[in-house]
This record gives structure tokens, C-alpha cells and sequence, in this order.
């Protein structure tokens, strides 16, 4: 059973939201990459005519979903491509990790840390999008197609999930990493794949419905649980230290002929996870 | 430093640390007791020396940390700078800031790697006036260095390593294992008859001269040999300039162990 410990856990969200207001190149990400993201879907929604067809109206507001939901998805994978590399970077890993502090929190309070404000953008977007739309569309029914059941489902359901799985990837990137940008694109890059499925539902090959949304979502969730548990796992001392995993006491995986012996190491505070 | 911090685990053998054998399941209690400062402190640059301070002292389970801090801070005369942020200082006032943070949890051992490393002499008397301070109180240092003549100030037991673990001990223990006792001689004018002067009878094993009138005695006990060889050197009418032992630093010590060993040298 693990027992995390709230302070700590608060302690290193706090750490990286005073960092984040301090990078202007997270201040850059944060505030440019949404005004890239909401800028298309307003021009496309108010390029909508007031007689436009149903079939038209549902596209536009299905690219304008689908272009909303990128901010989740990358956001937060820029930000956590940074959250080991940058460390090592920093040289703080190692004093880090000299503390009592558990991997499980360091995680989740670098996760905490760049899934609050991602998510929060994403909805506030999502508002402002749909302000808009009722404020200014010229085609009525698009204001109203955008606050539909699933779609607000959706938007409330996949905006964390699509940023948990980039956190979850961008750290897993970042710990294997040794230079902070080629981190930032790679996690980039591997934050966009499930956002397949919203590029469907955008061009209309899959109808947008709850089941749908309720689906893909608990999909998502099955996808973050497993990328946790790797990403947890791959969070090892002596492997973010030195690159290297502690080798078992039989020697396997050691150097040539195993005789490079480590000492296996089973039980202790983590569950039995060689985390000394 | 690693093994013993509890990043790495040992490859084979056994260590102690803070009276807790190193195992998979002491790392977390280790970890509560030591705090180790890097070569490179590892200071959140963007964060202010305060904060980064409240960081260190929430992941070590301090509750209300602020007179800790204002202590910490203060051992290395900080506390005026503790709303700087850390990647404006120098790097002197860093290696201060990553001191304060190593005292924070007030551990019972500490591991500094090179503590002084990349600071003027004034600084680096300050921090070496803290680890004495830090003995003085019982904390366990546990200090890393190139510079032998910092090992030799601030060490009670000195390890050498080069490639692999060479010698360990107290200075004094490392001296007299590798090197004779010996007094120097220093005289106004040549000694007409050394041998006579310098016999076995005055304690003196035996002699070397350097220079004209310079000699390096080899005795067993130096302060029961210098009454004798003065007594000697007065009545053979020699003016004797100073007799003093002779002193190797760990330098010497550290030379010797490599010219004594093959493998060191390769």
C-alpha cells in the first residue's frame, strides 16, 4: 500500500508552479499555444453562414472541438518533457533525491503542477469559444450544437485525461533524456495520438454521442492508470542518477559474464520497488 | 558518496550510515538523518534562496520551518540574502545557500562534495570554520576534496583514493606508516665531522646531509633526539640555526602511496 505524503506532495507542486511563472518559455507555451488553438476555431465557426446546412455546422464545430482538445494534449506535454531533464539540467536531481520525498510524489506533484493549469486553460477556452459563438455566430444553431450533451462531456472528460497522458509521456521522455528540448519535442510529439480518436469524430467518420464519449474516455483512463504505472516504475533512483538500472544479486542483466553483482533489493518503503 | 547517500546501491561489501546498515529498506530512514550538498549545490535557480529553503524543509517533514531556516541561513551568513533569487548569486553565495540547505534538516551526517570548490580563500575559511563548528556540535562529515591541505585542516580520519581505496586513517596514523620520523638540522657553517656529531648514541638512526649545511636526521622519538643532537652540535662548536621535525603533508602521503603502487601509477 502506498502511503504518500500530502505536504511533500504539495511542496513539489508548489516548487514547480513558482519555477513555471518564472520560465518564460512555459509563460510562452501557456499563453501562445492556446491563442494559436482558439484562433482557428473561432474563424471557422464564424465562417459558419446563417443558413449553412446541419451536416456543415456539425463539422465546423466538430474541427473546433477537436482543435480545443489539442491544448490539453500539448500543453502539459511541453511542460513535463521538462520536469526530469530540467532537473538534471539544473543539477538539482540529486539533492532531490537525497531526501525522504517518495518517487510517487515527486511525480504526482509535477503531474499536479502542470494538470491544473492545462486543464484550466482548456476550459477556459472552451468557455470563451462558446461565448463567442453565441455572442457573435451569425449561424445560431452552431452555439448551440457546441453546448450539446456530449460535446460538454467530452470537453470535461478529455481535457484531463489527454493531459494526464501527456504528463505521463512527457515525464517518461524527459527521464530517459539528457537534453531538454529534444524532450519537449518528443513528448510533443507522443502527446498527440490519442487525439485520433476526437480527429474521427471531427471529420465525421464517428458520430458523437455519450456511449462515445463515456468510451473513448474510459479508455483513456485505462491508458493514464497503465502510463502511471510504467512511468512510476522508470522512476528509479540509481536509474535517473546514473542511467543505469541496479543490477540483481544473480547477476543477470550485469556486466559481461554477470559479474558486475548488485544487490537485489526487495521490501522496503515502497512496496517491494528497488527505490532505495 | 552515492552508495553511501543511498542513490546507488552497492555493488558489493557493506556500509553504515548514521549506525543504519545500508539495505533496500533503511534508504527512507537513512535519508531522513544525512543531506548531502553536490559539488554543484543544486539549487533551484529560479526560485529564491527562501524558497528554495521552504522546499527542502516541507520534503523533510519540517513543520513550521521558519526559525530552522532563519538558523540555517544565518550559520553561513545568508540570512540577509534569503529573498535573492539563487540564480543571481555568485558562486561563492551558492555554495553558502546549498550549505544552509544541507544543515536545514539538522542531519546527523553530512556528505560534501567539495565544498570549497571555486571559492576565494576568505569564503572558503568561512566554510571550513562551519564544518569545524559542525564537528564540534557531533555531526558526522563526511567531505570530499582535492585539496589535500583542506583533508589535512578539517579531518580526523582522511581515506585517499585513487582508482580504488589506497589508504585510510587518521593524518597523523598515514604519516609515520609511510615515512620515518626525522629532524632537519639547519646549521651557520658545515659540521667538520657529522658522523661524530650525529652518532646513534644522540637517538639518531642515521643522516643525510642537503646542501652544505642542512641535515636530515632519521630518529625514533624526535623529542628525545633534539636535546641530544643539540647537546652535541653545541659542544662539537657548531651554531646551530634551528632543528625542527620534519613534516609531510597528506600531499607527501598521498604521492608516496602512488609512487609505491604500480597500478596507481599506470
Amino acid at each position: 500500500m502506498m502511503h504518500l505524503n500530502g505536504g511533500r506532495l504539495v511542496a513539489i507542486a508548489r516548487k514547480e508552479v513558482r519555477e513555471y511563472r518564472r520560465s518564460r518559455f512555459i509563460i510562452g507555451t501557456m499563453v501562445v499555444l492556446p491563442l494559436i488553438f482558439m484562433l482557428d476555431p473561432m474563424i471557422t465557426i464564424f465562417a459558419v453562414g446563417p443558413t449553412a446546412r446541419a451536416a456543415l455546422v456539425a463539422r465546423a464545430v466538430g474541427s473546433t472541438f477537436l482543435l480545443l482538445l489539442v491544448v490539453p494534449a500539448v500543453v502539459p506535454a511541453t511542460i513535463a518533457a521538462y520536469s526530469v531533464v530540467g532537473e538534471r539540467e539544473q543539477g538539482t536531481l540529486e539533492p532531490l533525491l537525497t531526501t525522504p520525498v517518495r518517487r510517487e510524489e515527486i511525480l504526482l506533484g509535477k503531474a499536479l503542477a502542470s494538470i491544473v493549469p492545462s486543464v484550466g486553460i482548456a476550459y477556459a477556452l472552451f468557455a470563451v469559444v462558446v461565448v463567442c459563438a453565441h455572442l457573435f455566430a451569425s449561424n445560431p444553431t452552431v452555439a448551440s450544437t457546441l453546448t450539446e450533451g456530449p460535446h460538454i462531456l467530452a470537453e470535461a472528460l478529455f481535457a484531463p485525461l489527454l493531459a494526464a497522458w501527456s504528463i505521463w509521456v512527457g515525464t517518461a521522455i524527459s527521464a530517459r533524456s539528457s537534453d531538454v528540448r529534444v524532450a519537449q519535442q518528443l513528448g510533443s510529439l507522443a502527446s498527440l495520438p490519442p487525439l485520433g480518436v476526437t480527429a474521427l469524430v471531427s471529420f465525421q467518420i464517428l458520430a458523437p454521442s455519450v456511449a462515445l464519449a463515456v468510451e473513448f474516455g474510459l479508455g483513456l483512463l485505462a491508458l493514464d492508470v497503465a502510463l502511471w504505472l510504467v512511468v512510476s516504475a522508470m522512476f528509479d533512483r540509481e536509474r535517473l542518477i546514473t542511467g543505469a538500472r541496479a543490477q540483481r544479486a544473480d547477476g543477470t542483466g550485469g556486466g559481461p559474464h554477470g559479474e558486475v553483482r548488485r544487490i537485489r533489493r526487495t521490501g522496503g518503503d515502497d512496496g517491494g520497488r528497488s527505490d532505495t | 558518496m552515492r552508495t553511501l547517500g543511498t542513490l546507488i546501491a552497492p555493488t558489493a561489501g557493506s556500509a553504515v550510515v548514521a549506525r543504519i546498515p545500508i539495505s533496500a529498506a533503511t534508504g527512507a530512514e537513512i535519508r531522513q538523518r544525512i543531506s548531502i550538498m553536490p559539488e554543484n549545490p543544486g539549487l533551484y535557480l529560479r526560485l529564491t534562496v527562501q524558497e528554495n529553503m521552504e522546499l527542502f524543509a516541507s520534503l523533510y517533514g519540517l513543520r513550521a520551518p521558519g526559525a530552522r531556516i532563519r538558523r540555517a541561513l544565518e550559520a553561513v551568513n545568508l540570512a540577509g540574502r534569503s529573498g535573492d533569487v539563487c540564480g543571481r548569486l555568485s558562486k561563492g553565495l551558492c555554495q553558502r545557500a546549498g550549505l544552509a540547505r544541507a544543515l536545514l534538516s539538522e542531519p546527523t551526517v553530512m556528505f560534501l562534495d567539495q565544498p570549497t570548490s571555486g571559492l576565494d580563500p576568505v569564503a572558503s575559511r568561512g566554510v571550513h570554520d562551519l564544518i569545524n563548528g559542525l564537528r564540534e556540535r557531533g555531526v558526522t562529515v563526511f567531505l570530499t576534496s582535492h585539496r589535500l591541505e583542506e583533508a589535512e585542516r578539517l579531518c580526523d580520519r582522511v581515506a585517499i583514493l585513487n582508482t580504488r581505496l589506497r589508504s585510510v586513517g587518521r593524518p597523523e596514523e598515514l604519516r609515520t606508516s609511510l615515512f620515518r620520523r626525522s629532524l632537519v638540522v639547519e646549521t651557520a657553517a658545515p659540521v667538520a665531522v657529522p658522523e661524530a656529531v650525529f652518532s646513534s648514541g644522540s637517538g639518531v638512526d642515521s643522516w643525510t646531509s642537503e646542501g652544505t649545511t642542512s641535515y636530515v636526521l632519521d630518529v625514533a622519538d624526535p623529542r628525545l633526539a633534539a636535546p641530544n643532537v643539540t647537546r652535541a652540535l653545541v659542544a662539537a662548536g657548531v651554531d646551530v640555526v634551528s632543528i625542527t621535525e620534519a613534516r609531510h603533508s597528506l600531499e607527501d602521503v598521498y604521492l608516496q602511496l602512488i609512487e609505491d603502487d604500480p597500478e596507481a601509477r599506470r
